[in-house]
């Protein structure tokens, strides 16, 4: 693997919510590592914790119930963690911004849309009221919508539309991480292809590194550069898109793969294996995967795998996951770091 | 938007005109024959027959409505059995006061609640917020003539800051508008934290601290707002509550207010002045409701497209 910076590195985190009914372990020593310029995938059913873990890179967590037990998000070298909330509000927007799950809820409705643009551009830069209405008109051109829009309040737009405002909204810092939380599972499937289409572009215009957590392998396949595979609050598989979509090797993964009904169908979301993913506040011990695994054997059940590169870069975590260059690959008890 | 007040005002006119049917009933069926009590205890059948005949009174019921409501119009309350003056004069000395004393209570009641309210859902399960919560369910559960009462005792008369009746100064006004206050201020404490925690929640709030916006921005620019029409309609009935509860306060702090001149009124069977002030004070609470719709635009872009 070429040593590319590295612009987001999570080593070991560790995220439990404290609930009534007890601690949910949402999140169990994850690793990840975004490259600068790239777009990490992130895949998982619903519940495995992918929110949770951006939530955690934002430091936007609700405060109670979530507490971080462990582990460091490393940005540019600087662990987010050990920041202030005062430091952490220079980075939210500027450096990293997020979009989340549900257009339609991630709009204020009693603000204008070019105020809640505009909000952005003036937390970050100095400018003034009548400049940053105007920057935010321009960040609304840029995404197709026409900027004598900017006085509307959200329920005056399409679901496609609020998303662009909210991709407006999130790029308007020109951040150098944006993460985007599932940002197409709400819209029709054409608008959907619009929107991804969108964030293509802007992504390369920007050069902005990507977070794109999804359901939909589709969407994976068509702009990501790495994939982790999230199971359980943990990540199962970690590689190029090559090595996952190709050469995956845990069971999990593969069977998201023979799970996909139809190869040309437009909706390639995830259908899950049969079995539903465990209880996180009620996690079994061993392979978390074994409730569900047709290839498990006892010790499963008791130990947990340790995680094998199996090539350059291409991680997995199964007792039999196979190196597939003996020479060049080694046992390693790490994700990428 | 316009269009939609002047419409709401039109409106206005067979709710009043309702109220006006039950308010003339109620006195028609009320036992009590006027003319006796204008004429008090004494007076010859000869006399009584003839006010009768002279104020209509026998009259039949729709005959006697009619004439009851073209007088209204022309701006003719009636006149007081008491002290024979227009009741319109009488509600022009006494609803002033009811006003000023029920926007003081609202006044004191909306900053108490909004800010215990909002602090108490921003700092949630907080030492604050149990407290603020705590006192919240006792301003509630007492009654109102209760906490006058034990007011009036602590202020006026144990430590004599503050006059316990009357109605010359700001100072008189202070009890008796904490006192209306404090129940209000309760319940909308409750409402704003639960509307606000409702609010608190939702996606837009994370959206905007992920874009590195301040705490307390976060829950003045982008909670409060969108907490706020469950809140305002609750002020709005306050309000109502205040003008109903002038009764019972202003007869505890010998105010002179239209609640005091109702009681009186009632107990002396002067029904003029009785339908008077319902009236004024009907006609007092549409108007509330008018301004609350209205408020709800301001607040909600969406409610506002609806006004058409
Ligand atoms: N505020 C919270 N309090 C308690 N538990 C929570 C909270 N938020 C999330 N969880 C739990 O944490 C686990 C991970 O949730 P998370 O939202 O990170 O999943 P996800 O991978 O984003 O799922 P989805 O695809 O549905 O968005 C779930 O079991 C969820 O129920
Ligand atoms: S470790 Fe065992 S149970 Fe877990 S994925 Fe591999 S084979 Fe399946
Ligand atoms: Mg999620």
């Amino acid at each position: 693997m070429s040593q590319q910076e590295k612009l987001l590195e999570i080593k070991n985190l560790t995220v439990h919510y404290a609930t009534v009914d007890g601690t949910v372990r949402a999140v169990e020593n994850l690793n990840l590592s975004v490259d600068a310029g790239q777009t990490l995938g992130l895949v998982g059913e619903t519940g495995a914790g992918k929110t949770t873990t951006v939530k955690t890179i934002m430091r936007i967590l609700p405060v109670p119930p979530s507490i971080i037990k462990n582990g460091e998000i490393l940005y540019k070298g600087e662990d987010l963690l050990k920041k202030s909330q005062k430091e952490m509000r220079s980075i939210r927007g500027e450096k990293i911004s997020m979009i989340f799950q549900d257009p339609m809820t991630s709009l204020n409705p009693v603000l204008t849309v070019g105020d809640q643009i505009k909000e952005a551009i003036e937390l970050h830069t100095k400018v003034n009221k009548r400049k940053a209405f105007e920057l935010a008109g321009d960040m609304l051109e840029t995404v197709g919508i026409k900027r004598d829009r900017a006085n509307d309040y959200p329920h005056q737009f399409s679901g496609g539309m609020k998303q662009r405002v909210v991709i407006a909204m999130a790029l308007a810092c020109n951040p150098e991480l944006l993460i985007a939380d599932e940002p197409t599972t709400a819209l029709d499937v054409t608008i959907q292809a619009q929107v991804l289409e969108l964030m293509k572009r802007l992504k390369v215009q920007y050069n902005t590194s990507m977070i794109m957590i999804t359901h939909d392998l589709g969407i994976v396949a068509e702009i990501c550069d790495y994939v982790a595979i999230m199971y359980a609050g943990e990540v199962v598989e970690y590689g190029t898109r090559e090595d996952v979509f190709l050469r995956a090797q845990h069971p999990y993964t593969k069977g998201l793969f023979t799970c996909i009904p139809d190869m040309y169908s437009d909706d390639n979301r995830l259908i899950p294996i049969r079995g539903l993913m465990p209880d996180p506040s009620n996690l079994p011990s061993g392979c978390k995967f074994h409730t569900r695994c047709d290839y498990k054997c006892e010790r499963c059940e008791k130990e947990e795998p340790s995680v094998v590169e199996v090539s350059s870069g291409h991680y997995v975590k199964c007792f039999f996951a196979l190196p597939q260059n003996v020479a060049s690959s080694k046992v390693s008890v790490k994700m990428p770091v | 938007m316009i269009k939609y007040i002047l419409r709401r005002i039109l409106m206005m006119i067979p709710v009043m005109l309702g109220v006006t049917i039950i308010v003339f009933t109620m006195m028609y069926i009320t036992p009590g024959d006027p003319a006796e009590i204008i004429l008090e205890d004494g007076a010859t059948p000869e006399a009584v027959a003839e006010l009768r005949e002279e104020m209509g009174l026998d009259d039949p019921y729709l005959v006697r409505y009619f004439r009851f409501v073209s007088d209204l119009l022309h701006g003719d309350l009636g006149t007081c059995y008491a002290i024979g003056q227009p009741v319109f004069d009488r509600l022009v000395q006494t609803f002033p006061n009811t006003m000023k004393l029920a926007a003081l209570a609202v006044l004191v009641s909306t900053t108490l609640g909004l800010l215990m309210g909002i602090i108490s859902a921003a700092k949630q399960y907080s030492v604050f917020d149990n407290v603020a919560m705590a006192l919240a369910m006792m301003g509630n559960a007492m009654p109102n003539f209760w906490q006058g009462l034990l007011l009036m005792l602590l202020f006026s008369l144990w430590l004599g800051w503050l006059p316990a009746s009357g109605f010359s100064s700001f100072k008189h006004m202070i009890l008796p508008a904490v006192t209306m206050g404090t129940s209000s201020a309760a319940i909308i404490a409750r409402m704003t934290r639960s509307s606000m925690l409702e609010v608190i929640r939702a996606d837009y709030i994370s959206t905007a601290r992920a874009k590195g916006q301040v705490e307390y921005r976060v829950i003045l620019r982008h909670a409060l707002k969108n907490a706020l029409i469950p809140v305002v309609t609750i002020i709005g009935i306050q309000f109502g509550r205040q003008l109903g509860g002038a009764v019972l306060t202003e007869s505890i702090f010998a105010i002179p207010g239209v609640g005091k001149m109702m009681v009186d009124a009632i107990k002396a069977r002067n029904f003029p002045v009785v339908q008077g002030g319902v009236l004024m004070i009907a006609l007092s609470l549409s108007i509330v409701n008018l301004l609350v719709d209205i408020l709800y635009a301001y607040i909600d872009p969406r409610i506002k497209s609806q006004y058409k």
